[in-house]
């Protein structure tokens, strides 16, 4: 037990470290661009205000709420205290929703997109891609180099394709957004018709972008294994090749099950340009807003949750491995 | 070497990925050649020109004109005229009219037109609006303009008096051969929303992304390089550090990173090759902790300790004794760092963080203004579709050359 604890301090405090360079990074980097949102707020509140002293003394009040009064190193302190304690600050370009209003209207939304996606173009991708390896002759001819070229298409350009095959010319899924623009979100029937057929295209254009990269990582895998030394055994020991398939799907399938975890723990960051294209209202069309509009406490705070996303998938990843994965629990008793 | 070269042509994957980027390459040199200027210059004042031919109406009126009396010339200028919404318009007059119309196929220009000037007159039908009624006559109008036409007369103002005098007439069987006409100008594919030649937009813009990607994938590759030589070689304390940086690095999602550092830089700053440079950035960590495993591996065999009891300096034996057997596979991440690179350019494009646009086209930025201009919803396919198509090219050149090097210095992946 003395093994594991020391592990998984050691991945703990590896959280830890990553987690605080990550907050300085997203704090500082958006907070150098050259810009004064500050200013743009003032002049669309004080329109028509001519008195200088006036204008000044607005502009200072929102200053001091935003607190860009102070040096920047006030400002980080200011930043993380109220970030612990769930406060994300107030939106520069959305003015006066909260940080914390817009991401927890728009999070949802990224979940709900991505994470069925994600486990649907896992599971057919696999099954494809362990098909594919099993079957060889031909399809390999054919169905890869194909399959190669369509993984290939970036996921906004899959993403434009289906939008204009499905929406603009056969015109069997809306074009754009989330649930139609007339409409008010609540739980009446009409809202989720409308949200599940917005729902479509999204979907399977991320479905379709999983599938691809799956198939192909589960074929060679697959591949890999069927070659390996213990099925060539296996078949001198006379075991059946159903039972052998068997084992090499077990073996092939460990890589993809990180694999899987991991493209959860990225999924926020690989929807957002997909996001954008439909004008989904997720976390992508948010980060689109406000790179536009040089809102960086939004910024700050978007970019921060995709973070801690990842950072948190990893850290599952690590404990997990620390009691499956034999290596890992090898090195640790040894030392 | 020459062997491996060998080997390396021998493979189909590889071969075929190297003839579709050379022949990408060749085009991105000589298609300026054919069409020079600048792939920036607005020749259209509209948006999305459709892709075509296209001659000055001034100069084909002073031409040299040729008669040609052709059966379906008066079907197709009907033809060009009725739009299948104006066609199918049609028939639903006549159905409301109370005419037979069963079995009339819209298509059918000759039938449609028979049953049309049967059955027309300028009523009101019930269950039509005003709107509707004037919407018809016109479109009579036309038609049995286009069919009872003779000629046009060609008018010019006399600048001075301000009366008009006839310059020429055009009849209906006059034609004119394109090599008369002064000016014509072929774009293949159109114009994007601002009014430029896309084709030469196009290749200019596969030539930058290109160039983002090289960028990018020399940085990206020679910060992992040598990072995970220096770890891997030396070991120890500076092994502990890089290695501290490198997992930090790993885990925050590079393309975060790449979107906070390129917001950090302002929108004027932002050149397509300090973008590239940023992109390489931020993406170096695997080829770090690749070759940093490699070279752990190596650091202990035999020819190593060898070289370091004969007293090599260790640049010597770095280069010496251990590049040569990590080199394939840093070709290989170096491939795939420069598709990597395109892509992650687009898509910083895409979320308007790319390089600033009055400078250089690149592949991101003709897909950014495709999409905020709505190319996609107006039917402009060539201003994002050849976008999506090259990109997709580019990368599966790249991807092919990078598993055909894999089956060849891999042998367990070998077929």
């Amino acid at each position: 037990m003395k093994g594991y604890k020391k592990y998984f301090g050691k991945k703990i405090l590896w959280f830890v470290l990553t987690l605080i360079v990550a907050v300085i990074l997203n704090f500082i980097l958006p907070r150098l661009m050259p810009s004064d949102p500050v200013a743009s707020i003032t002049a669309k509140v004080a329109e028509g205000v001519t008195d200088a002293a006036a204008v000044q003394a607005i502009y200072e009040r929102y200053a001091e709420e935003f607190g860009i009064n102070k040096s920047l190193f006030e400002q980080f302190f200011i930043f993380v205290g109220n970030a612990l304690r769930g406060n994300l600050g107030t939106s520069f370009s959305q003015y006066p929703r909260t940080v914390n209003n817009i991401i927890a209207t728009a999070l949802p939304w990224s979940l709900a997109l991505q994470f069925p996606a994600i486990i649907v173009g896992w599971f057919l991708g696999n099954i494809l891609g362990a098909v594919a390896a099993y079957v060889r002759k031909g399809w390999d001819k054919v169905v890869l180099p194909i399959a190669i070229f369509i993984n290939n298409i970036p996921a906004f350009g899959l993403a434009v394709i289906l939008l204009v095959i499905f929406a603009v010319n056969l015109k069997i899924a809306p074009v754009s957004g989330g649930y139609s623009f007339d409409m008010i979100p609540n739980f009446s029937w009409p809202f989720i018709k409308s949200v599940i057929s917005h729902y479509q295209l999204p979907f399977w254009s991320q479905v379709l972008i999983t599938i691809g990269g799956q198939a192909i990582g589960m074929r060679s895998m697959s591949i890999y294994e069927l070659n390996a030394d213990y099925v060539k055994y296996s078949r001198f020991l006379g075991i059946k090749d159903g039972k052998i398939v068997g084992y090499v799907f077990r073996n092939a399938m460990l890589p993809q099950i990180t694999g899987l975890a991991l493209s959860i723990g990225t999924m926020l960051s690989g929807g957002l340009v997909a996001e954008i294209i439909f004008s989904y209202p997720g976390l992508g069309t948010v980060l689109y807003s406000a790179v536009t509009s040089a809102d960086y406490p939004l910024i700050s705070a978007t970019t921060l949750i995709i973070t801690i996303m990842v950072l948190l998938v990893t850290l599952f990843l690590d404990v997990i491995y620390g009691f499956i994965d034999p290596r890992v629990k090898a090195a640790q008793f040894d030392a | 070497m020459k062997n491996t070269l060998k080997n390396i042509f021998h493979s189909p994957r590889f071969v075929v990925g190297f003839i579709i980027f050379v022949a990408l390459l060749l085009t991105m040199i000589f298609y300026p050649i054919f069409n020079p200027g600048d792939p920036l210059e607005r020749i259209g004042v509209g948006t999305f020109a459709k892709p075509g031919t296209y001659f000055s109406m001034y100069d084909a009126t002073s031409a040299k004109t040729e008669t040609f009396r052709l059966a379906d010339a008066e079907e197709n200028r009907i033809n060009a005229l009725l739009t299948g919404d104006a066609r199918t318009r049609m028939i639903d007059w006549m159905s409301r009219h109370g005419d037979d119309v069963a079995g009339l196929d819209p298509a059918d220009t000759g039938a449609l037109m028979e049953a049309w000037g049967r059955y027309y007159e300028d009523v009101r039908l019930s269950g039509m609006t005003n709107a509707d009624r004037v919407y018809f006559r016109r479109l009579n109008n036309s038609i049995v303009n286009s069919a009872t036409a003779e000629e046009l007369l060609v008018m010019e103002e006399d600048p001075e008096t301000g009366d008009y005098a006839q310059k020429g007439t055009i009849s209906l069987t006059d034609y004119v051969n394109t090599k008369d006409v002064a000016n014509v100008k072929t774009l293949p594919l159109g114009t994007d929303n601002f009014g430029r030649d896309t084709l030469r937009e196009l290749v200019s813009a596969a030539g930058v992304s290109l160039r983002v990607g090289l960028i990018a994938g020399i940085v990206a590759t020679l910060i992992g390089l040598s990072l995970g030589l220096l770890a891997g070689y030396l070991g120890g304390v500076a092994d502990d550090i890089i290695m501290f940086i490198t997992n930090i690095f790993t885990v925050i999602p590079s393309f975060v990173l790449l979107i906070l550092i390129s917001y950090s830089i302002s929108q004027e700053a932002r050149g397509a090759s300090l973008v590239a440079v940023v992109i390489g950035f931020t993406g170096w960590t695997w080829t770090c902790r690749s070759v940093r495993s490699q070279v752990i591996s190596l650091r202990n065999r035999d020819h190593v300790n060898l070289s370091k009891l004969s007293g090599h300096s260790m640049v010597r034996i770095v280069l010496t004794d251990i590049l040569p057997y990590i080199a394939s596979y840093v070709v290989m991440a170096f491939i795939l760092q420069v598709s990597a690179g395109i892509l992650s350019e687009a898509q910083l494009s895409m979320l308007g963080l790319g390089p600033k646009t009055t400078e250089t086209p690149t592949l991101g930025l003709m897909m950014n203004w495709a999409m905020l201009y709505s190319a996609h919803t107006n039917g402009s396919w060539w201003a994002y579709f050849p976008v999506i198509l090259t990109i997709t090219l580019i990368s599966f050149s790249l991807n092919l050359m990078n598993t055909g090097l894999d089956q060849v210095f891999n042998p367990t992946l070998r077929d």
